[in-house]
């Protein structure tokens, strides 16, 4: 094992340590500083995650980095087994810059919003966390380790109830209860499953993991404990991130969290366990053991019915937040949909579509936010007509948001429907036709919810009302936030080709 | 399968299950957070006993002129790495449980009750935004 690493190849490293670091420093902080200092880390991180990309965009192969322990271990059996390592390939990389880069965004969108809902002296422990959130996303993205990855895991969860409880309200000191109560459930039977995975096989890393249970495979014996292994992984992180049935917690946890909270949850935590558990179906268990034990089979079926009932719901509420989170569940279904199908081509669009949530998620959050300031702080419908006049950019962002979530073509929604959609025609007929006549009807549903927003937000306002314009005028931050989330939105669909190409070739390092 | 080899698993599991239902399906927060002590302490229990073979002991080399000069038998002793795992899942679960206990004081001392149910029913009384 070659031990010398060039100057890039410790990107990862630092991108985790970078934000540890000065998450402790912030506490101490003045709350001004505190913000500088947090933007300060998070341009770092994203720059350097976007060098990586580059990296890797030149032809770059994937590396595992070991730390730890000397990895000059004199014991030939005892090699590897105690180092624990980074392994950085092309999808880690790009991950890593969507989820930097969307964290830096979501707090530029959010700052003005965080002085009116959390007490000054209280400011910077919001960075303290903001940082702690990105440290464990890193770490959850680069970790080729089972246990780190459970340890960063119950840290983001931490992270996130923090994130919640901290506007002072009673709506979301009952939320941020809901949800560690879920989430709780969820990290336990992740933690059985990791428990009784190291038993069965013997080790932590992914890589001696995957041999053992290739091994299992072929011999037969421990097959049943895999089998309950493989379901605890699904079902803890399905729960973990709101797969239909277990999405109980999301609308409230979304909900009346401050703008900036509400992008992050839903466009960044949920996905850091997604990607978790994609690692784990594609690098740890392998898709032929998963389709063999039928877990996919059960996820499938959770997916389609999470994008049906999400919709339904999403399309009864009549308040735009609430409506955007249960979007959400839906748009989590097409995700696993994309997962469950057992194909590297349904691997790459649940990948894509990751990303475009991602993306467009947290700027649906940020526009709403907005958009409610300039309807006199209301989020119900009948107050937001007009406010796309009100707060233009805002209205804009939204447009384009809700677009891309119908999916309309040359936006990053669209690209992801058609990846779903032609790696489900690859499948056998009977899941080939559930997949695109789920696809038809829920896109229906989207349209029917979304559009009816936006058509909202252009509609004169009702009589009589007035509205302080000056409230929506968030500030320089806010606007440059929406537009970047929008330009993203829009190369997304325009140059998904380059995304589609370093997915597919991180897919392929992974293996 | 040996039930009388497998006992300590076998209780690690059923206390797995107590402290899940209760975690999930009790209306008071304290046992909630007693059901989730329970349920993680349980994985604990299973990690510990499936870590340790009777007979060897722990990887503590007492006769270091000894080892330097022979090299270590490996078979006299029992992999570490499990008990380290438990200690460390002991860290986050201590962790976890701070925060979910002073969640729930301030649940307290807002609606002055410890049952999940009533306090929503008493947060959508309230009807705030």
């Amino acid at each position: 094992m070659e031990l010398h690493y060039t100057l890039w190849q410790h990107i990862p490293f630092v991108s985790i340590l970078l934000p540890l670091a000065s998450g402790a420093f912030t506490s101490v902080m003045k709350p001004r500083w505190a913000r500088r200092w947090t933007l300060t880390v998070l341009i770092i991180v994203t720059a350097l995650s976007f060098l990586l990309c580059m990296q890797f965009m030149g032809g770059a192969e994937g590396y595992n980095f070991p730390m730890g322990h000397d990895y000059e271990v004199t014991n030939e059996a005892a090699k590897g087994a105690i180092v624990n390592e980074i392994r950085v390939g092309s999808l880690e990389a790009l991950t890593a810059l969507f989820f930097s880069g969307i964290m830096l965004l979501s707090l530029m969108g959010g700052m003005k919003k965080l002085d009116e809902h959390i007490d000054g002296n209280k400011q910077s422990l919001y960075y303290v966390i903001l940082l702690l959130l990105t440290a464990a996303l890193m770490a959850q993205v680069y970790t080729n380790d089972l246990f780190t990855s459970y340890v960063f895991l119950e840290i983001m969860t931490l992270a996130a109830c923090a994130l919640i409880a901290i506007r002072k309200r009673g709506r979301t000191l009952v939320a941020a209860a809901k949800y560690m109560i879920m989430n709780l459930v969820g990290s336990g039977l992740f933690l059985l499953g990791i428990v009784i995975l190291y038993d069965v096989s013997g080790h932590l890393l992914m890589e001696p993991i995957r041999q053992a249970v290739a091994n299992i495979a072929v011999t037969g014996q421990y097959a049943q404990p895999l089998t309950v292994v493989i379901a605890l992984f699904a079902i803890g992180l399905a729960i973990k991130s709101a797969l239909f049935p277990f999405h109980t917690w999301v609308p409230d946890a979304y909900g009346y969290s401050t703008p900036t909270s509400q992008a992050i949850l839903s466009s960044l935590v949920s996905k850091g366990y997604i990607f978790l558990l994609i690692k784990i179906m594609y690098r740890v268990i392998g898709l032929d053991v998963i389709a063999a034990t039928g877990i996919d089979d059960i996820l499938f079926v959770f997916a389609l019915a999470g994008m049906i009932f999400g919709s339904l719901s999403a399309l009864r509420q009549n308040d735009v937040r609430r409506m955007i989170a249960f979007s959400s569940v839906a748009q989590i279904g097409y995700i696993y949909l994309g997962m469950a199908m057992g194909t590297e081509a349904g691997m790459m669009a649940a990948m894509f579509h990751l990303f475009s949530h991602a993306v467009c998620k947290s700027m649906l959050f940020l526009a709403a936010g907005g958009l409610a300031d300039a309807s006199g702080n209301s989020k119900l419908f009948r107050d937001l007509r007009g406010a796309g006049y009100r707060s233009p950019i805002a209205g804009v962002a939204f447009t384009v948001g809700a677009l891309s979530m119908v999916g309309f073509p040359f936006l990053g929604g669209f690209v992801s429907k058609l990846n779903i959609a032609l790696a489900g025609i690859a499948l056998d007929p009977v899941r080939a036709s559930l997949v695109l006549v789920t696809l038809a009807v829920s896109t229906m549903l989207n349209t029917m919810y979304f559009l009816r927003t936006v058509i909202t937000l252009y509609r004169k306002p009702l009589a009589g009302a007035t509205y302080s314009v000056q409230r929506g005028q968030r500030g320089f931050c806010f606007n440059a936030a929406l537009v970047l989330l929008a330009l993203v939105n829009i190369a997304l669909g325009v140059f998904s080709q380059t995304a589609v190409n370093l997915i597919t070739a991180g897919l392929r390092m992974f293996g | 399968m040996d039930f009388l080899t497998n006992y300590v698993e076998i209780a690690a599991m059923a206390l797995f299950g107590i402290g899940f239902t209760t975690l999930l399906l009790h209306r008071n927060m304290i046992k909630k957070i007693i059901g989730f002590s329970i349920m993680d302490n349980a994985i604990f229990l299973f990690l510990a006993a499936k870590g340790f073979i009777e007979g060897k002991t722990a990887p503590i080399v007492t006769d270091v002129a000894g080892a330097l000069e022979n090299g270590v038998d490996t078979s006299l002793y029992i992999n570490p790495i499990p008990a380290g795992l438990v200690l460390t899942g002991i860290v986050v679960s201590v962790s976890v449980t701070a925060v979910m206990l002073s969640l729930t004081i301030r649940l307290y001392r807002r609606y002055h009750t410890l049952d999940i149910d009533e306090i929503t029913a008493l947060c959508r009384k309230e009807g705030e935004e």
